[in-house]
């Protein structure tokens, strides 16, 4: 059970030198990893038609996978989200990632509709 | 990072109710905040942009990105979404250096703090400024356009791009006619003497890609779709409005901190409310990456 009148406060979040070093080594990981994927999408951006030129789509999927992953890093690692707690991450996430799934799945659904209604019935 | 210090906090730094509420300062709750509330303009154009774009016919009528940006300063040649690598690596590592400045803080290092925030700062601004040349390079187009007197319309290309003298013998002068619908690679290409015969015929030559606030504007231009050249000025425009913003805002921390504002204060928490924001740029970066030049 947690105490009221103590209170962890992120003010007072101050760490040793100790603690510190281990905290730029997750730093300069988190660096590599995301240098490696933007390499890797660049590659891939630039060369898919010589590599893969049947497979456009599972490319540019592939760089939509690259993305969210990305994205979680610099939210969870660079943003510290995921240091905070559980109700901060879910009050933040939830709400966003909800309404944004609703809208991209209408605004596929209704381009879709306008793409066969210009090019296909008109 | 929680967990770490648990001790009782002053009446004067808690909320209201007399504690914070899930264990974070007000200034960070509201940054994030305002974040979520930043995020649901970008995705709005974001989603926009592929509303747009999925609404016309698959094909080759919208451009993609490895075919329309691949050029680099001060060098000729092909070299695709190279420059766009580099400014994506460049946003990035000053995103790296931010967080080393919060972490710097953390352990109230002052000189550390001043370091690689101003590295941040210099990592902005070589953003801002590599942007005003993807920018003029992309008005600047890879040619001119000329009307015939059969009123076709063709784009003028040559290799190093020169739209004072087009025709300038072994430059690889060639005509790409336009149908006013599609990106212009895939479309038909008229080279040597029939390309000189069109030319000739010419009634009207617009050197470059016509500037977005003229009246042809984005109607006329080579990538196709009039919303694609809208799209991208609009989508990198607000980011790279931002960008410079919050170099504004690393630049007026950097000063508080080297006057020791935040030393006295005993926290540095300020560098990391601006720091949300300075990674959020960089988030939103990582998608118009995506969504602009990639897919």
């Amino acid at each position: 059970m947690e105490r009221d009148d103590v209170i962890e406060y992120s003010l007072d979040n101050h760490h040793s030198e100790e603690q510190g070093k281990k905290i730029r080594k997750g730093i300069w990981m988190v660096t590599l990893i995301m240098a490696v994927i933007t390499a890797v999408e660049v590659y891939l951006g630039a060369a898919w038609r010589d590599i893969f030129p049947d497979s456009w789509q599972s490319v540019k999927w592939s760089f939509i996978v690259l993305t969210l992953v990305k994205a979680t890093f610099i939210v969870m690692r660079f943003m510290h989200l995921g240091d905070e707690r559980r109700n901060v991450r879910a009050m933040i996430l939830l709400p966003y990632g909800l309404f944004v799934m609703y809208l991209i799945w209408i605004a596929l659904w209704e381009s879709n509709y306008i793409e066969r209604a210009l090019n296909h019935f008109l | 990072m929680s967990g770490e210090a648990s001790k009782a906090i002053p009446n004067e730094v808690l909320w209201e109710g007399g504690r914070s509420p899930f264990s974070v300062s007000y200034g960070k709750l509201m940054m994030w905040f305002f974040l979520v509330s930043d995020a649901l303009s970008f995705t709005g154009l974001l989603i926009g942009y592929g509303f747009v774009r999925h609404s016309l016919p698959v094909g080759d009528v919208w451009p993609m990105g490895e075919t329309v940006f691949r050029a680099l300063p001060f060098v000729h040649g092909d070299f695709p979404l190279m420059y766009v690598a580099f400014m994506t690596a460049l946003l990035i590592f000053s995103s790296v250096t931010m967080v080393l400045a919060v972490e710097a803080g953390h352990r109230m290092d002052k000189k550390n703090v001043v370091f690689w925030l101003f590295l941040t700062v210099l990592g902005g601004a070589g953003f801002v400024g590599s942007q005003a040349w993807e920018w003029s390079h992309f008005e600047h187009g890879s040619g001119g356009y000329i009307t015939t007197s059969d009123g076709e319309k063709y784009w003028v290309h040559n290799n190093d791009h020169d739209t004072d003298n087009p025709t300038k013998p072994d430059n690889g002068f060639h005509l790409v006619k336009s149908d006013g619908t599609g990106y212009l690679h895939g479309h038909e290409h008229v080279e040597g003497d029939a390309a000189m015969a069109l030319w000739n015929k010419q009634i009207n030559y617009v050197a470059g890609a016509p500037y977005p606030w003229s009246s042809t504007g984005m109607v006329n231009n080579e990538y196709g779709p009039a919303q694609y050249a809208n799209f991208f000025y609009f989508i990198t425009g607000f980011h790279g409005f931002h960008v410079a913003s919050g170099v504004v805002i690393n630049i007026i921390i950097l000063l508080g901190v080297m006057r020791g504002v935040y030393h006295r204060r005993g926290h540095y928490e300020m560098v990391e409310k601006a720091g949300l924001y300075w990674h959020f740029v960089d988030l939103v970066w990582v998608f118009v990456f995506t969504f602009f030049y990639l897919v």
